[in-house]
């Protein structure tokens, strides 16, 4: 097989636990974002448009709808004759064999996919991350730094530190300090999780550490403080631009709003830099004689007939007569019915909301207790759900 | 999968669409906000499992094949049959340039003749409808017809602009007795759809007879005069046929994709329109931006006012700006404050700041490609 420069690894394989319910039967990358889009079109179109035609994607949770959305790569261009996208379970082979049980391991399982393509560099991403991002100007860097590690980081502000792995630096960004989530930050450079490795380097390193019965088997955890700990060159690449890891209720919705507005926090209607989908063959949305819009993402295969404000539709999303959507994510084909209000809130994807329901209403005492620690203000219906006629959703509630 | 492949014509020469044609064939006219007039015969082939179709190229081509390219988006990027684009070509005793359907239609007798498949569905490329046709390749098998022509009825109001307006009329056994091309007066509902299956010999049959007489349209040459001699019979369609034969019909039947009874047919989602990827950005509402009763594509960002509109992939209405009865092709700019009515815009167009257009609802305005206004 012709040796590749670089290759990508995508690591796609968690749960998300803290989505809730949206994860119940899809991988987080799985997961719907931006109208159109689902999470892992941002990776995989960052590495084609950086000019990486060779994806590893690392799946383990629930990798039906990961698997079935991948097909043959053909909409990121990834259907390619030497290279493309590769979907990567784990395996048994002989009597042997065992989940991922770590990112580490994850990589350690793949050697032999690695090792076919005899790459120079390896480039590891993760599924969770909205941005956009040249990898290709992060290589230029490890290779003008003579690196066999970089890592991308963000500078986050300080009383956010904590909350990341930390990277401190020198005057030429050599990492000298690597802290995972620390207490009292030295500084506000923070991992992305995206790292260029030298394959020569890590490939001794992720066999050593499947032998250390100790290691979680984890790169923030293991594989990187190993390699300081040897005096391996290691650098910072500083990324600065929009990135969010949308790993909580609360971050994807965010994310999603980002996306609205003329001069949104995150512009993605940016011809030099397509994010990529599979389109769903739907013609382009109706707008009703009633309806009203205001703020809003509208998506191909949309029927609007309510009122819309600062909210993102998703395709084939439906919007009855007199419904109100405010502050809302439809996931795509969700229904909602005539005179339907909803507030702040995440309707899933085929879901229907009937005609007169409230979703993200006030609590009051009838609702009695219900788990909010998830979702805090945001109001949630999960996939495939149908919520009854004039029901009442009180606010931060997860309907499943 | 049907045994059958498809032939789509897409060279015609007239010039019915003015100045949307200047630049393309019929077959690339976009339609309905994010669709090529092709788009629709290839997904009507496709989803009636046909995935070996000749598409033969006359005339400004260019547009038409950068949107086919390999035929990927239509599943027909294939190993076995797949899309072939059949452009003119000169050999000894081939000019190059067609004098007609005829001669266009031999030129490809050699994709005709490789083809695996026994009957071929020949198609037009200005009548748009959603459908499938394995009902009328079974009518056609079960009757014992040479020909079927796939029809509907339409209005028998006399027309001002005739174009390829083919009526049929039948005999109490349902074989067609009468053809008439243009009649001035239309003595039948009954109008051709411009599909027609056949088994592919008899297509060569026709062809070959028609060129060694001198005759050159398949519809009048070869259609028309052959009632008495050839068994042709009709597969009646009641679905939605969209006849893209003036400007004014481009306008009506984008128009009435804001029915929605039109565009749950045309866009009926057990058939898929399929079409070119642009991975657009969805529509971007912003601020004061509004739309009524219009459909609006991805790509677009609205800041202004868009009524009773069609406005294909990546236009910006600016603050201010007013748009009512139009279709607005992909990429064009309407400017702050300027205000269109009853106007056709072509791709990218810009119309500066405060600038007012108006047509009329019978004869809309059609801006070319590229202006500026």
């Amino acid at each position: 097989m012709p040796k590749k420069k670089i290759i990508a690894m995508l690591l796609a394989g968690g749960q998300g636990s803290r989505l809730g319910v949206l994860t119940k039967s899809m991988a987080k990358p799985a997961v719907p974002f931006g109208g159109k889009y689902r999470i892992i079109d941002f990776p995989l179109s960052n590495c084609v448009n950086s000019d990486i035609d060779t994806v590893g994607v690392l799946t383990q949770y629930e990798p039906l709808a990961l698997n079935a959305y991948l097909g043959s790569g053909q909409p990121w261009d990834l259907d390619r004759m030497n290279g493309g996208v590769f979907v990567l379970p784990p395996y048994v082979s002989g009597s042997t064999g065992q989940w991922y049980s770590g990112t580490a391991n994850a990589i350690y399982q793949n050697i032999p996919f690695i090792d076919q393509y005899d790459p120079e560099y390896v480039l590891i991403l993760s599924g969770d991350h909205i941005y956009k991002m040249n990898y290709a100007k992060m290589l230029d860097f490890h290779i003008k730094k003579k690196a066999e590690a970089t890592i991308a980081v963000l500078t986050v502000p300080m009383e956010e530190a904590s909350r990341f792995g930390i990277m401190n630096t020198d005057d030429e960004d050599r990492i000298i300090d690597f802290e995972e989530k620390p207490k009292a930050p030295k500084s506000n450079k923070a991992s992305m999780g995206i790292y260029i490795f030298n394959w020569k380097t890590l490939r001794p390193y992720l066999v050593a550490d499947e032998q250390d019965n100790s290691s979680s088997h984890d790169f923030g955890k293991n594989i990187i403080p190993n390699l300081l700990r040897s005096g391996a060159n290691l650098y910072a690449y500083g990324f600065t631009g929009y990135w969010k890891d949308v790993g909580t209720i609360r971050s994807l919705w965010e994310a999603n709003m980002d996306l609205i507005g003329a001069d949104p926090e995150f512009r993605l209607a940016d011809k030099s830099w397509k994010i990529y989908s599979k389109s769903p063959a739907m013609p382009p949305h109706y707008i009703g004689a009633e309806a009203s819009l205001t703020n809003a993402l509208v998506s191909e295969g949309c029927v609007v007939y309510g009122s819309v404000e600062r909210s993102v539709l998703f395709t084939g999303a439906h919007v009855g007569k007199g419904a109100v959507i405010r502050d809302s994510i439809v996931m795509p084909n969700a229904e909602i019915g005539d005179g339907a209000i909803v507030t702040k809130a995440i309707i899933g994807e085929g879901s229907v909301v009937s005609a007169g329901a409230v979703i993200g209403c006030e609590k009051t005492p009838e609702d009695g207790d219900y788990d909010t620690s998830l979702t805090g203000d945001i109001t949630l219906v999960a996939n495939s759900v149908t919520i009854p006629e004039g029901k009442r959703v009180p606010v931060g509630m997860i309907v499943k | 999968m049907e045994n059958a492949f498809g032939l789509i014509y897409t060279g015609d020469a007239s010039m019915q669409l003015r100045e949307l044609t200047n630049s393309r064939s019929v077959a690339a006219v976009p339609f309905g906000g994010r669709y090529r007039t092709i788009d629709f015969m290839l997904s009507d082939l496709v989803n009636t499992g046909i995935y070996n179709v000749g598409i033969i190229a006359q005339k400004n081509y260019h547009s038409l094949m950068d949107h086919l390219e390999s035929g990927k988006e239509w599943d027909l990027h294939r190993k076995r049959d797949g899309l072939f684009v059949l452009p003119p070509f000169v050999t000894h005793d081939n000019t190059g340039v067609y004098r007609g359907t005829v001669d266009a239609i031999r030129s490809c007798l050699g994709y005709v003749r490789r083809s695996a498949q026994k009957y071929v569905v020949l198609m037009g490329s200005h009548t748009i409808y959603n459908t499938t046709f394995n009902d009328m390749i079974k009518s056609h098998i079960e009757s014992g017809a040479d020909i079927t022509i796939m029809y509907n009825r339409d209005s028998m109001e006399p027309q001002k602009e005739r174009y390829d307006d083919l009526r049929l009329k039948f005999d109490a056994d349902g074989r067609v007795c009468d053809l008439a091309l243009d009649p001035t007066n239309i003595s039948t509902p009954f109008r051709s759809c411009d599909a027609f299956v056949m088994e592919k010999t008899i297509l060569e049959y026709l062809v070959e007879d028609a060129y060694s007489h001198a005759r050159y349209d398949f519809t009048n040459d070869v259609l028309v005069r052959s009632v008495g001699s050839i068994n042709m019979r009709g597969w009646e369609y009641t679905g939605y046929v969209a006849r893209l034969n003036s400007p004014n019909d481009y306008y009506k039947h984008n128009m009435a994709l804001l029915d929605k009874a039109v565009s749950k047919d045309l866009f009926n989602s057990a058939h898929p329109i399929y079409t070119k990827i642009k991975d657009e950005f969805p529509a971007s509402y912003v601020g004061k931006g509004s739309a009524v009763n219009s459909v609006i594509a991805d790509g677009c960002m609205i800041e202004g006012h868009v009524e009773n509109s069609i406005l294909f992939r990546g236009v910006r209405v600016a603050p201010g700006a007013v748009v009512k009865n139009s279709i607005i092709m992909q990429a064009s700019n309407i400017g702050e404050g300027a205000s269109l009515n009853c106007v056709i815009l072509d791709k990218s167009v810009t119309v500066r700041p405060n600038v007012t257009l108006s047509g009329h609802g019978t004869y809309p305005i059609i801006l070319r490609k590229g202006t500026v206004v």
